[in-house]
């Protein structure tokens, strides 16, 4: 029986670190692309960074729109960004990492891609973070690169993880 | 010994035409949860998809949702509705801009319980937001409906839904 839910590629960050994490190359063979990522950033005398997501090695023509809370308050707001969420970084809780959901629901069709992500990042501390977001990319070619990249340029650290997995419908 | 397929297309349905209601019907029993993913656009701006199951139109539905607009943060609650609603009381979507509904209802064969889902909607000219709904009956879901609400917009051509089951074992 063909897999439903397959994976297409593993990253795992090694001792040096990682200024993005790549996928290349993506086939058009499924239907939906599910990124599950584990993250955590050098940035350095910071708590939180951020990833966010390029599409086809190219950070334009996106838009989204978000929903966060930090602990105390809920916010709203607009980026043109793929922006996943905020990620523990230097000052952050020792071993802690964000957890990131982002889907790309019919990635290789020829309408613009919206695009669906979940991100949390628990430290145990007075704020954490927790995002959802709606994004879009307004392109009509299909998806076949996919960047992790920090929002504020530092690496990704040791241990970091990313998996890419094409979910097929059929 | 192979292990069997966790994660199962059971039925999927691309839209050639528009279409007001997607049914998917005879849904066996034999997994531990369902999954639907929707990627659709409707025909007009004022939509509400709804979630219904067994063609359950009556008010036996509730839900909880927390939105962002892009401007604005909110939760809202409804009780006693005749489905589950993707954006509850928190504004509308976008005529002809594909949207994702994301549904995960858990334990759906079981005749015990009251069924749960969690949802997930995105817009991302309009909102996105997390859910979780509640269909007060503990019959077996054996059919699962997303309608487009009435006097509004369609489901327009290309848009897709697709149900899957998960095996716990």
């Amino acid at each position: 029986m063909a897999n439903t839910f397959e994976l297409i590629a593993a990253v795992t960050v090694g001792s040096g670190g990682a200024s993005s994490i790549d996928f290349t190359s993506i086939p058009s063979t499924y239907t939906d692309l599910c990124l599950k990522v584990s993250v955590r950033s050098n940035r350095a005398a910071s708590t939180w960074d951020n990833t966010q997501i390029k599409i086809n090695n190219s950070a334009a023509n996106m838009t989204n729109r978000y929903l966060a809370g930090n602990g105390a308050t809920a916010s709203s707001g607009n980026l043109t960004v793929i922006y996943v969420g905020d990620i523990p970084a230097t000052n952050a809780t020792a071993s802690t990492f964000a957890n990131q959901e982002i889907y790309f629901p019919n990635y290789a069709g020829a309408s613009n891609k919206s695009v669906s992500s979940d991100s949390v990042a628990e430290n145990n501390t007075t704020t954490a973070y927790a995002y959802l977001g709606a994004h879009l990319w307004s392109q009509t070619t299909a998806i076949n690169q996919l960047t992790i990249i920090s929002g504020n340029g530092d690496n990704f650290v040791q241990y970091s993880t990313a998996y890419l997995y094409g979910v097929k419908n059929a | 010994m192979a292990a069997g397929s966790t994660y199962t297309p059971i039925a999927t349905t691309t839209l050639g035409s528009t279409t007001t209601t997607i049914t998917f019907s005879s849904i066996a029993s034999s997994y531990t949860d369902l999954v639907v993913v929707a990627n659709f656009k409707m025909g007009s701006s004022t939509f509400q998809p709804i979630l219904r199951y067994n063609g359950d139109t009556g008010s036996n539905y509730s839900s909880t949702t927390v939105w962002g607009d892009g401007s604005s943060a909110g939760s809202n609650r409804h009780s006693n509705q005749n489905g589950i609603y993707a954006n509850p009381g928190a504004g509308v979507g976008t005529a002809g801009q594909f949207e994702i509904w994301t549904i995960n209802i858990q334990n759906y064969a079981n005749t015990t319980t009251y069924k749960t889902s969690v949802e997930r909607f995105s817009n991302p000219q309009s909102l996105t937001n997390a859910g979780v709904g509640m269909w007060r009956n503990t019959a077996a879901i054996t059919s699962v409906s997303l309608t487009a609400e009435s006097g509004s917009g369609d489901f327009q051509t290309g848009s897709t839904f697709t149900l899957y089951g998960i095996a716990a074992a």
